[in-house]
């Protein structure tokens, strides 16, 4: 038990959908279908599977942005669906997420420092130049200057601007982070850049990491484990060189299959 | 702001607003007479060096009176839009907030004030009421912020499902920072827009009900009852209508084409985006 920072079982999240000629009838799409995943300390767990699969949805839900119809999300030993407003805004500090998109990820709005501030200003961490302190030392820690803080998001590559939300989601210090496809929006020379990060930092600050992806290549670097997700449902979970090596199932061979380059898994 | 002066209407509606709001403000100083002061002996003079938008009926000095009515249609337009824009904004951030059944009670208040004519509305209501400036703003105000309010549940509604926003969620904000630090500032670009058009509908409205004897009352000028003075003698005293109908034709002009022009220079679907 100790060894998992976080255990999710029975997780089911149904969208409604009107149908029929006058919106009177309904058809239900299980975006998770009793799914149950678990993250060791300090490892990474890859969940896999084409769009549609329900991996962001899983995301949401296991950070309880979306509200789930049925399941459990065990973080430290405690149930966060079960948990009140307050307790769960102070359990988000060490529950984070990095997001996919860096052009939608930032508030055009606010300046990168204040961006990368807020978790603090929000848990009330130190004083204003003890939040600045780290906030420097954050940005620098991902490659950015001090100097950048005054800037605002629009004057940053997607590359850099990856950073400033990297920055954001680890100057809180948390245990897990949740990566939502964090390259995929990214070129495949920046994507390398900011994969070595994440295990860097992963390295340096205890992190574990649930990282979602459907680029198997992407996957096959950063995870230890990797859960394979087709219809709201996770049809195969296990080792990342098992699965590699010997997938059980035939969604998940006809995925490694589709890795472009990758013809020795032919059958 | 500077990416709208690039662009020609914003700039011209930007010019004829600030000659108006010049006016408006300087009157004290620029105008050659008292405005409600009587003349017997100089009564319906044309445009001349002395006059130069001629005199009316009671020989007071057109001019004059143009210059301070115009702060009665400007302070007119500028309350009754802050007010209408300050309901919309707040009603419309609850609507896009929290949705669910608050959203729809809103959004059937907008549907019922958005289907009676508000003209006759707002009628209807100054005519139980003493026709005061004051009692004009409030209710010009009261009967046309349904436009911001759905325009701000629309922005609300489209943002909540942003990514920045999610992010602040995850690292534990409430709702007032979301609304506050996230939300607002990112949705106030067409409610800018729409209370700038929001001003010369108001400065028309305005004229309109001063001109039927229900707004600004004489002998207090505004461009509306000057207006009205000018349809008795409209046979042979042009002036006396001319020159308040231009005002209010330009005023509004003005206001339009700066609200078309924000509208086109800060739209990111037309040639907002791209500038960096």
């Amino acid at each position: 038990m100790s060894d998992f920072i976080l255990t999710a079982k029975g997780l089911t999240k149904i969208y409604k959908q009107r149908s029929g000629k006058f919106g009177f009838g309904s058809t239900t799409i299980k975006a998770l279908d009793d799914v149950a995943v678990s993250v060791r300390q300090g490892r990474t767990l890859a969940v896999v599977g084409e769009s549609g699969s329900g991996k962001s949805t899983l995301a949401r839900c296991l950070l309880q942005l979306q509200p789930l119809d049925a399941g459990e999300v065990h973080f430290e030993g405690r149930n966060l669906a079960g948990l009140n407003g307050s307790e769960l805004r102070a359990a988000r500090r060490h529950l984070q997420m990095v997001f996919q998109d860096p052009f939608a990820s930032l508030n055009p709005r606010m300046k990168v420092g204040d961006i990368v501030g807020e978790g603090l200003l929000i848990h009330k961490l130190g004083n204003a130049s003890e939040r600045r302190e780290r906030v420097v030392r954050m940005l620098q820690r991902v490659g950015l200057l001090a100097t950048d803080m005054e800037k605002y998001p629009h004057e940053f590559s997607g590359g850099q601007r990856q950073r400033i939300g990297i920055a954001r989601a680890l100057v809180l210090e948390p245990k897990l982070v949740v990566c939502d496809e964090p390259v995929s929006a990214l070129d495949v020379s920046i994507q390398a850049q900011i994969l070595l990060l994440l295990k860097e930092l992963q390295q340096e600050m205890g992190l574990s990491y649930l990282f979602i992806s459907h680029d198997l290549r992407v996957v096959r670097h950063m995870a230890d484990e990797i859960a394979v997700m087709h219809r709201g449902r996770v049809v195969e979970q296990g080792d990342v060189a098992r699965i590699y090596a010997e997938p059980q199932q035939e969604y998940t061979r006809k995925l490694l299959n589709s890795i472009p380059g990758q013809h020795r898994l032919a059958h | 702001m500077s990416r709208a002066m690039r662009n020609p209407l914003a700039f011209w509606g930007l010019v004829i607003i600030a000659i108006v709001l010049a006016l408006a403000l300087l009157a004290p100083v620029l105008a050659p007479y008292d405005p409600d002061a009587i003349d017997v002996k100089s009564i319906l003079l044309p445009p001349s060096t002395a006059h130069w938008m001629g005199t009316d009926g009671l020989g007071r000095d057109v001019f004059s009176r143009m210059l301070f009515g115009s702060r009665i249609s400007l302070l007119v337009g500028f309350v009754a839009v802050g007010i209408a824009t300050l309901i919309g904004v707040i009603l419309g951030a609850i609507s896009g907030y929290y949705r669910g059944w608050v959203d729809v009670l809103i959004m059937r208040l907008v549907d019922v004030m958005l289907s009676i004519p508000t003209f006759f509305l707002i009628l209807a209501v100054i005519a139980f009421l003493t026709p005061s400036i004051w009692n004009i703003m409030i209710v010009i105000g009261l009967t046309s912020w349904m436009g911001v309010t759905r325009l701000v549940r629309a922005e609300f509604l489209s943002l909540r499902e942003r990514e920045f926003v999610l992010a602040s969620a995850t690292l534990g904000a409430r709702d007032h920072r979301l609304i506050f630090r996230h939300l607002l500032p990112n949705s106030l670009t067409p409610v800018i827009v729409s209370s700038v058009l929001g001003v010369a509908s108001a400065v028309l409205i305005e004229s309109g009900l001063s001109f039927l004897g229900l707004g600004v009352q004489p002998p207090q000028a505004s461009w509306g009852n000057i207006l009205t003075e000018g349809k008795e003698y409209i046979q042979f005293a042009w002036w006396l209508s001319f020159f308040p109908g231009m005002a209010i034709l330009l005023t509004v002009l003005g206001y339009n084409l700066l609200g078309e022009g924000l509208r086109d220079a800060l739209d990111p679907r037309t040639n907002g985006k791209g500038k960096k």
